[in-house]
């Protein structure tokens, strides 16, 4: 029974647990965590099972109520939607370990709703990962748009206001990407992606389809947060607690991500958006640009989850690229890059949400050497997230930027290969400062404030729930990138649309 | 003897293996100083008797080799002691063994702070090192290269005042850049050839390349690895890297790290690109103009420091570039001179660095002008200072006298002069820059050296010792190690056996 439904497993259970947390935690606030780490716990377990399956047996389709499509709806387990399963519910697992201590501390968040709205955005999530008809896909966007608008908005005094510019921005990408299903179904009477599929290439030269991809890839580039429609990300993520910037960072832009690949390649076709519409070049183009702005703006952050959220904005754009470019290695650079984007950053967001707990702040000009004395673990995570991000082997970002470099020598672009490096020193700036700060003693007495607190060297490690998550991201890191080929030729290789 | 066998075999692997096994051992045993120290003895003798072990199969041409796990499809981390990897490795690990002891000496000498965090990252860099000389292709070396890179730099900023961090800072400007060059060099290489495995006589034989392909090739490669051989205008790092303990200098910024950089132009100039071609293409030139400049200069500009360390920092400029003019010759005999001059000038190179940090040690000085006297007080540093000199002016019977040798016969061979009247001038500089330093220390008498004795044996020994060495290695260019022989077979495989 649960085999054959496994498929659909996922949303069904992180959906009824959402709904049920708010009943069953009712008198007690603690049993709202073990809920959560119940239903993430299962999703995680079903997600490998699942990509198992697909590996075993190729690509799933799963028809609710046995209703064949067009007509029923219908999810899709084929390669590419359930490694994005498995890394979403594996992240969400660990940050939401690592929540156990913050979120109570963090004061104003009440545990119990907050809880609930996690589930349910993780509920949105794997349902747009799954979603086989475009439709769905829509619904379960705007549940998860909404559970994020409010745990964004629950942080600091600011966050509201980043919050409501999120929903704005998030809303008009949202309705984008509807109107743009709206003009696919008029055109091709069909929502079910395959079913477009087979429509569309009979249809190509229609203005409306034309319309409609360029409708739903506004949508989905706001979502994605490609440069310019980053606007919302850097104060939505900055002001966020700390649990909800973890969570939303690593994974949140990547649903918009994995949305635009499943859109463009298995909806409407490789070569169609590649050589017709060269829809793909000016993705690579945004991307490219979005990769360096954010990094310099990075730069120019003294705020280090400020700094972390324009990382992202830089870090999406080699996503994006990859997708850009429209070829087997640009595609397998861009999903490892998924992966291995979330792993870092929910790493150095996790560590800044630490040093928060401790410091009361992350300022990067404000920390000092005090802190890697009293954090030395956190702070070696730290370490290695930052490597990751630079690019240095033998961590995964080396890899994903060997792919993508790859890729760009392929299509013989070679402006997208020196935005590519040039990033790599850009992030090897922003990220040795704060290496600095932490591990070397202070030069000057700027910091009177630190100077005067008195020299405590003692080991202050934060609490073990706080710490393994953080561990076990950073040694993934490392792991992962030694064993990178697994996944690139396991699964990575398999995902590979046709035509390209 | 001139046909390659090939055998697996774990030792190469566990020649690398050996220091990072050793640096958490380090780590956990900060406590006590001489358990710490321990560690860095025995690893440092294991993995020279690891090296020395490959030797003799090495010189018959038997190579063995390891895949350890495939990092990109189709690329596996592979490592290969072919000869030139032993020779190198053998360099660098056996003068390791030298700069324990000295550095125990040394750090204990000035009660230097973090010095866990100091035989940490020396222990790393070795590891990295004998990567970098065992790596099989160049994906591998790419990765030992990028690793070694970020292993130094703590070992840079190492004093943590204002002078070394912007040290550190732009070591890391110029390697992360070279880096990043690097990485674009093997992934157009694998896109042309689609193997990137070393291979004596180059892995472009049978392969049409286009002579602008070629040649912006060569650059990305020459950009690579020609800011670690400090090629002038890429060499301004390592002046200001300096800044670092003696030790690191002498070690990291005369023998591993540098001539990583200049292994690396040998590996793409023989292993890469391969005589034949480089010498179609005239890509040689390219290196004997550049390394003609940088020979010159760098001399001349040694002249006017008077920082002893930053005098020989220029005089190692000057000294790598001869390793880059002997695989510019492109003749058999230059290729000889400058693979032997990697080990000579390295043996040279670290006595001097030796001498320089016993007398900083002793009587606190760095300056030139301040040694008046000083052979009095230290006539062993200041007699095996005069070695070095003697040899790195290439006056017999001092070792630097052999390669220089064989680098001006290369120049013969390949009818280049103005190479030879390069080598000759530079040789009449070298005695301008070095000569006063012995005449100061010896002939003049000087203040305050009153009741001064000489450095401690920590110190003393090893530079004796590798004074003496240099003077061996002159004599008979065999002793112990065969470094003669396994130059030449070296040169036998790559021009296919040649006699000279």
């Amino acid at each position: 029974m649960i085999s054959s439904n496994s498929a659909a497993l996922t949303p069904l259970i992180l959906l009824f647990m959402a709904v049920s947390i708010p009943i069953v935690a009712l008198k007690k606030k603690q049993i709202a965590f073990f809920m959560v780490m119940i239903a993430t716990s299962i999703s995680v377990i079903i997600s490998f099972y699942n990509i198992f399956r697909v590996l075993k047996v190729g690509t799933i389709h799963y028809h609710f109520g046995g209703w064949i499509p067009p007509i029923g709806i219908e999810y899709v387990l084929d390669p590419l939607s359930s490694f994005m399963c498995l890394v979403i519910n594996v992240i969400a697992l660990l940050v939401l370990i690592h929540s156990k201590k913050i979120v109570e501390m963090e004061s104003k968040i009440k545990s119990v709703p907050y809880y609930a709205l996690v589930l349910l955005m993780l509920c949105g999530f794997n349902g747009i990962i799954l979603a086989g008809d475009l439709f769905n896909l829509y619904v379960f966007l705007e549940i998860c748009s909404l559970s994020m608008y409010g745990l964004i908005s629950v942080g600091e005094k600011q966050a509201p206001v980043a919050a409501f510019r999120y929903l704005i921005i998030g809303a008009v990408g949202s309705s984008f990407y509807l109107l743009g299903v709206g003009f696919l179904y008029i055109t091709t009477g069909s929502l079910n992606m395959v079913d477009v599929r087979s429509i569309i290439p009979h249809l190509y030269n229609e203005p409306t389809i034309i319309v409609a991809i360029s409708l739903m890839v506004i949508g989905f580039g706001i979502k994605m947060a490609v440069f310019p429609f980053h606007g919302w990300l850097p104060d939505a993520y900055t002001y966020a607690p700390t649990t909800s910037s973890a969570l939303i960072a690593p994974t949140g832009t990547k649903i918009g991500a994995y949305a635009m690949l499943r859109i463009l390649f298995f909806v409407f076709g490789v070569n169609y958006v590649s050589k017709t519409l060269h829809i793909t070049d000016i993705l690579a183009w945004l991307s490219a640009i979005g990769i360096i702005y954010g990094s310099i703006m990075a730069i120019s952050q003294k705020e280090m989850k400020r700094m972390l959220a324009y990382s992202s904005v830089s870090q999406i754009g080699y996503i994006g690229l990859g997708i850009g470019l429209c070829n087997p290695m640009g595609l397998i650079g861009a999903v490892l890059h998924v992966m291995n984007h979330a792993i870092m950053k929910a790493c150095l967001f996790l560590v800044a949400g630490n040093y928060r707990v401790k410091l009361g702040h992350s300022n990067i000009f404000k920390l000092s050497d005090n802190i890697r004395k009293k954090k030395p673990w956190t702070t070696a995570a730290f370490t290695v997230g930052a490597l990751s991000m630079v690019g240095i082997p033998p961590t995964v970002g080396f890899f994903s930027k060997w792919y993508l470099v790859l890729g760009t020598i392929k299509n013989s672009s070679w402006v997208f290969l020196a935005v590519l490096l040039i990033s790599s020193l850009l992030n090897a700036i922003y990220f040795f400062r704060v290496l600095e700060k932490v591990y070397l003693k202070p030069i000057r007495s700027t910091n009177l404030e630190e100077l005067n607190m008195p020299e405590n060297n003692k080991k202050d490690e934060v609490s073990s729930s706080a710490l393994i998550p953080v561990l076990i991201l950073a040694i993934a890191l490392i792991v992962l990138g030694l064993l990178n080929t697994i996944i690139v030729k396991g699964i990575i290789e398999k995902m590979i649309p046709a035509g390209m | 003897m001139n046909i390659q066998s090939f055998y697996t075999s774990f030792v190469p692997l566990y020649a690398v293996l050996v220091s990072l096994i050793a640096a958490p051992l380090i780590i956990l045993s900060s406590k006590k100083r001489n358990l710490r120290e321990f560690w860095t003895i025995a690893a440092s003798l294991i993995k020279f008797g690891l090296v020395v072990s490959l030797v003799p199969n090495a010189l018959l041409n038997k190579i063995a080799e390891l895949s350890i796990v495939e990092i990109s499809p189709g690329i596996e981390l592979a490592l290969k002691a072919d000869p030139f990897g032993v020779f190198f490795a053998l360099v660098a690990s056996g003068l390791w063994i030298f700069t324990s002891f000295y550095s125990i000496g040394y750090v204990r000498g000035l009660k230097d702070h973090k010095q866990t965090r100091y035989f940490f990252y020396f222990a790393i860099c070795l590891s990295s090192t004998i990567g970098v000389a065992f790596a099989a292709n160049l994906l591998t070396f790419v990765v030992f290269y990028e690793i070694l890179t970020i292993a130094t730099y703590p070992l840079v900023i190492h004093k943590e005042d204002e002078k070394s961090i912007k040290a550190g800072r732009k070591y890391l400007a110029y390697t992360l850049t070279a880096g990043s060059l690097l990485i674009a060099a093997t992934a157009v290489t694998y896109q042309i050839t689609n193997n990137l495995d070393f291979k004596a006589g180059g892995i472009f034989e049978n392969i049409v390349l286009s002579p602008n392909m070629a040649w912006i090739l060569f650059l990305l490669f020459l950009g690579g690895v020609g800011v670690k051989a400090s090629i002038m205008p890429l060499h301004s790092w390592l002046p200001t890297a300096m800044a670092a303990p003696t030790p690191v200098s002498a070690l990291l910024h005369a023998v591993a790290v540098v001539k990583s950089g200049v292994f690396g132009v040998v590996r793409v100039v023989c292993f890469v690109f391969g005589p034949k071609l480089m010498y179609e293409l005239g890509l040689n030139n390219i290196l004997i103009v550049f390394a003609g400049f940088t020979i010159i200069v760098a001399s001349l500009m040694a002249l006017k420091q008077d920082n002893l360390k930053r005098r020989l920092a220029y005089s190692t400029i000057s000294h790598l570039s001869y390793i880059v003019l002997g695989a510019g010759l492109l003749s058999s005999a230059a290729i000889l001179g400058a693979i032997m001059h990697i080990a000579f000038h390295a043996v040279m190179k670290i006595t001097l660095f030796f001498c320089a940090g016993a007398i900083y040690v002793n009587l606190h000085k760095e300056n030139i002008s301040e040694l008046n006297g000083v052979g009095k007080v230290m006539p062993w540093t200041m007699g095996a200072f005069a070695v070095g000199s003697i040899g790195l002016t290439g006056i017999p019977p001092v070792n630097g006298f052999v390669s220089k040798w064989y680098i001006g016969l290369g120049a013969l061979q390949a009818n280049n002069l103005i190479a030879l009247i390069i080598l000759i001038i530079s040789g009449l500089l070298n005695a301008a820059y070095f000569f006063p330093i012995v005449h100061r220390a010896f002939f003049r008498t000087g203040e305050g050296l009153e009741g001064k004795k000489e450095a401690s044996p920590f110190v003393v020994v090893p530079l004796v010792i590798t004074a003496i060495l240099a003077v061996l290695l002159g004599i008979c260019p065999d002793f112990l190690f065969d470094f003669y022989h396994l130059a030449l077979r070296v040169v036998t495989n790559v021009f296919g056996g040649i006699s000279l």
